[in-house]
């Protein structure tokens, strides 16, 4: 089917064609929250099984970065609702300026996530032969603080006594981490090629009242991702916090 | 034959490579999945004479586990789950609502080339060392100790799942928002409705097992420990994950299969179908209630009887929309005009053997019987009761039906009929047999048997040369009706469907002008266009329809 | 366009109730209310996404069948959650794996 202006042959009208594409958005993100659904139902089995290694492998996560990447996130929804807005309205200059800032936070999202993990990996948090829980609380020189280190390695050895094998099962948590965070951080990834096409295509003014639904469907996906991390944020960070 | 149509439109190959045309993507899911037909077909020939004797010569025991393995891998996600959907619904769901295409046409070919891609994988992990876990992919024999090509195959599981959603996604999008002016969803024909609730489960169950099988590959090969008892895993959630989306595949695979019945019967007793929003309903009932009924396939797991239970009502309950259907498709053939055309065949064999395949799933939903059935050749019959003595045979009886808006052509109808009752008699002879093995013991998975089964083993080996020649007798004629068939004419049947209303073969662009619709759907009554003229072809007064 | 803007101030009102949001999932998770921590993480995790999806997703303003996928994503989500738990939470030792201490088990 060919495409007379932005109207593509099988619709009827422009106005079907938005229908269309946005619907067909919804719906796709519905499989979604199916496909994340299977981790967090493997997660919930899991912290049910073994609270203590998921309390403790949650203690080991920085809440500072992730606090912050929970700001950032929510934020860039804000600014890719305001693309949307701006679009509808007319003001072609802020789709782009809001565009750009939605990546730019994304961006430092995944930055933030790249340093957690690389953390993750010089503390032997890594599912595999190295992994160890004891690492850092062995060695305080790589926590924040001495009394930090002192602190882990009392609670270590109190979630051990309740939990001999709290080694295997501290694997199991890191590995829903890595693998929810991953694949949350591939959507991203993804989110980010969208916004640099429509960044390309809004700077050639092609958003506007009329025909902005790219626009509002990326929307769609991109405030997907962050409701993913809503819940990802308190389920993976904030486990056991009080102890 | 119209002049210009949709397969001489444009020519070369890369006008099919690259097509759009959702007919021509119909055409090309067909012939991927009669490859993969023939790729399981040749597992179940090796299957069945390994079982001719006792303790088989064909195979080594191990080689035996990769047979039935794969067999049911290339079956159920090459064949099966798109057969009827991605050729048939492909095909027809524009035409039937009165739009131009799919909403989303790339993306319909994009399908099939990610069907393409998994296949791939697939058969890249059949050439090289083969399969041996189930295609059940239980673990932590699959994500841990089995020695066969796991990883490719449930990477190409994992990326064929997304073929099957992007599908879904189209039909319920197009089902949606591009019908014809008139076209309200109650006028929809039942094949639709089949479909839309088809698509409900591709898209809510489809990834679930994407994300499982995602899981038990970087199991295997990170050696993570999710569903590794060793390290703390569980193998109980993988079997949870996985019969999540595994159950309702048996609906996907079923669902489409009835809505070719309920176009088919209409047609051919030449009334209105009884009980219509019923016969609709009843597909989003079981779209549904086949979600809440997975662990059924675990009774044997140490289920306590209470989520036993749970379990076995909501699997009664998943029965009565099946049953309702049937009783519908009986009522219409009541004080109908009957034609005993081969799709009328298929039909009516689908209903009788739907029947004993729906009825023996019953026995296995009981729990005090499951415990003897569970893992044995019982269950083997039954699913294949429902998807070759049912599924399949919508598929194929649904080939026939719209053969000749698809080709322009008719098929030879004596040739046709005999090879749809050699189908049916090699279907029982094949499996018949394995209700009694399963009641008797005969365990499935196995690669030998006590000697006292050896007769009814024999008896299901002839059946299936039988079936064999049943499913290859349509492929040799259909290919040469193409080009030696009558030509058909819009509405051979003739039928009340909007695509008959339509070229035969269509344009591309399948109609001419946008239809308007202002009829209701089988009105076989009031369609004075269908040119049914009483005293030569009876009609008979509508019955009870809603 | 027949479509309905929502107005930029709605939006930064949103985000204000989502960032009060995710500064109390935080404070609760410091203190300590037993079997009652997960159910307010949740909970606010919730809130918080019913207020992304009606108001930055627009869906409060979008097609009923807009809606029914929402609705129908989250009741199979829950379906599968709530009948899964079901047979884990009735069978003996509640499903759990109980595997003998053996650290060095992990060098398969």
């Amino acid at each position: 089917m060919h495409r007379t202006g932005e109207l593509y042959g099988q619709f009827e009208t422009l106005e079907q064609q938005k229908d269309t594409a946005s619907f067909g958005m919804w719906v796709f993100l519905a499989q979604e929250v199916l496909f994340f659904g299977g981790l967090f139902m493997a997660y919930t089995v899991n912290r049910r099984a073994y609270p203590w290694a998921f309390g403790a492998g949650s203690s080991t996560l920085d809440l500072t970065l992730g606090g912050a990447n929970t700001v950032v996130l929510i934020l860039s929804s804000l600014t890719m609702a305001m693309s949307v807005w701006a679009a509808q309205v007319g003001k072609k200059r802020l789709v782009t300026w809001m565009l750009i800032a939605t990546l730019g936070l994304g961006t430092v999202f995944l930055g933030v996530k790249v340093v957690e993990y690389k953390q993750k990996f010089d503390h032997h948090l890594i599912p595999g032969h190295g992994f160890d829980i004891r690492y850092v609380s062995q060695h305080p020189e790589l926590a924040k603080n001495p009394e930090e280190a002192a602190k882990e390695a009392e609670e270590l050895d109190k979630a051990f006594a309740k939990d001999p094998d709290l080694n295997a099962h501290a694997q199991l948590y890191f590995s829903l981490y890595f693998g929810m965070t991953g694949l949350h951080a591939l959507h991203m990834i993804v989110g980010a090629g969208l916004l640099l096409w429509l960044i390309a295509e809004s700077i050639g003014g092609r958003y506007t009242p009329k025909y902005n639904t790219p626009v509002e469907t990326v929307g769609l996906y991109w405030h997907f991702v962050d409701i993913v991390w809503i819940y990802l944020f308190p389920l993976l960070y904030l486990i056991d916090r009080h102890n | 034959m119209p002049r210009e149509h949709y397969l001489n439109a444009t020519y070369g190959i890369r006008s099919w490579l690259l097509t759009t045309d959702h007919k021509r993507i119909a055409l090309l899911y067909l012939a991927s999945v009669t490859f993969f037909f023939f790729v399981g077909g040749m597992f179940a020939t090796m299957i069945r004479i390994h079982l001719l004797t006792p303790n088989g010569y064909l195979v080594s025991p191990e080689t035996y586990n990769k047979l039935f393995t794969m067999h049911g891998v290339a079956m159920i996600f090459f064949f099966l789950i798109p057969s009827i959907p991605a050729v048939l619904g492909n095909f027809l769901i524009p035409l039937m609502i009165g739009a131009k295409d799919l909403a989303f046409p790339k993306i319909n070919l994009l399908s099939w080339y990610i069907y393409l891609v998994g296949g791939s994988f697939v058969l890249y992990s059949f050439a090289t060392g083969g399969l041996d876990t189930g295609w059940t992919f239980y673990t932590p024999l699959s994500s841990v100790y089995s020695n066969s090509a796991v990883t490719p195959a449930v990477i190409g599981i994992f990326i064929n799942g997304f073929s099957s959603i992007l599908t879904g996604l189209n039909f319920i999008v197009t089902i949606h928002t591009m019908r014809a002016p008139g076209m309200t969803w109650f006028r929809l024909p039942l094949f639709v409705w089949a479909h839309y609730a088809t698509s409900i489960i591709f898209i809510l169950g489809t990834p679930v097992i994407a994300i499982t099988l995602l899981l038990a590959g970087l199991e295997r090969m990170f050696h993570l420990g999710f569903f590794n008892p060793a390290l703390g895993g569980d193998p109980i959630l993988f079997q949870h994950l996985f019969w999540f989306y595994s159950h309702p595949a048996v609906y996907i695979m079923i669902l489409p299969a009835m809505g070719v019945i309920s176009e088919i019967i209409p047609t051919f007793a030449r009334k209105p179908i009884f009980g219509y929003a019923f016969i609709a309903g009843s597909s989003i009932a079981i779209a549904v209630i086949g979600f809440f009924v997975w662990a059924h396939h675990m009774f044997l797991t140490g289920e306590s009887t209470f989520a036993a239970l749970a379990f076995s009502f909501l699997s009664y309950l998943v029965a009565i929309p099946s049953a309702v259907k049937v009783f519908n498709w009986a009522s219409t053939l009541y004080k109908g005009s009957i034609a005993w055309d081969t799709p009328m065949l298929y039909a009516m064999g689908f209903i009788g053997l739907f029947l004993i395949g729906g009825l023996t799933g019953l026995f296995l939903a009981c729990l005090g019987l499951d415990i003897h059935l569970h893992d044995t050749y019982f269950v083997v019959a039954h699913f294949h009761y429902i998807m070759v003595g049912g599924a399949v045979m919508g598929y194929v009886g649904g080939l026939h039906f719209w053969w000749p808006k698809i080709t322009g052509k008719l098929y030879p109808e004596f040739l046709a009929r005999v090879a749809a009752v050699t189908l049916f008699i090699g279907f029982n002879l094949t499996f018949f047999p394995q209700f009694i093995l399963g009641y008797l013991g005969m365990p499935r998975r196995y690669h030998n048997y006590p000697p006292e089964f050896q007769v009814l083993n024999v008896m299901s080996t002839a059946g299936a040369s039988i079936l064999a020649l049943g499913y290859l007798l349509p492929m040799v004629y259909l290919i040469w009706s193409m080009r030696y068939g009558q030509v058909a004419g819009p509405n051979p049947w003739p039928a009340t469907g909007l695509e008959w209303k339509t070229d035969s073969p269509p344009l591309t662009e399948n109609f001419h002008v946008t239809p308007e619709v202002t009829w209701e759907p089988y009105d076989f009554k009031n369609r004075q266009d269908l040119g049914l003229v009483a005293g030569t072809r009876p009609l008979a007064p509508a019955h009870g329809d809603d | 366009m027949s479509e309905h803007i929502v107005s930029p101030k709605i939006y930064l009102a949103i985000f204000g109730t989502l960032m009060l949001g995710t500064f109390l999932t935080v404070v609760a998770a410091y203190r300590d209310l037993g079997q009652w921590n997960i159910v307010v993480a949740l909970a606010i995790a919730t809130f918080k996404a019913t207020l992304v999806v009606l108001y930055f997703m627009h869906a409060r303003y979008s097609p009923k069948r807009t809606q029914l996928v929402v609705i129908c994503a989250v009741f199979w989500l829950a379906i599968m959650l709530a009948l899964t738990l079901s047979d884990y939470t009735t069978r003996q030792h509640e499903g759990r794996i109980i595997t003998p201490s053996a650290a060095h088990s992990l060098s398969v």
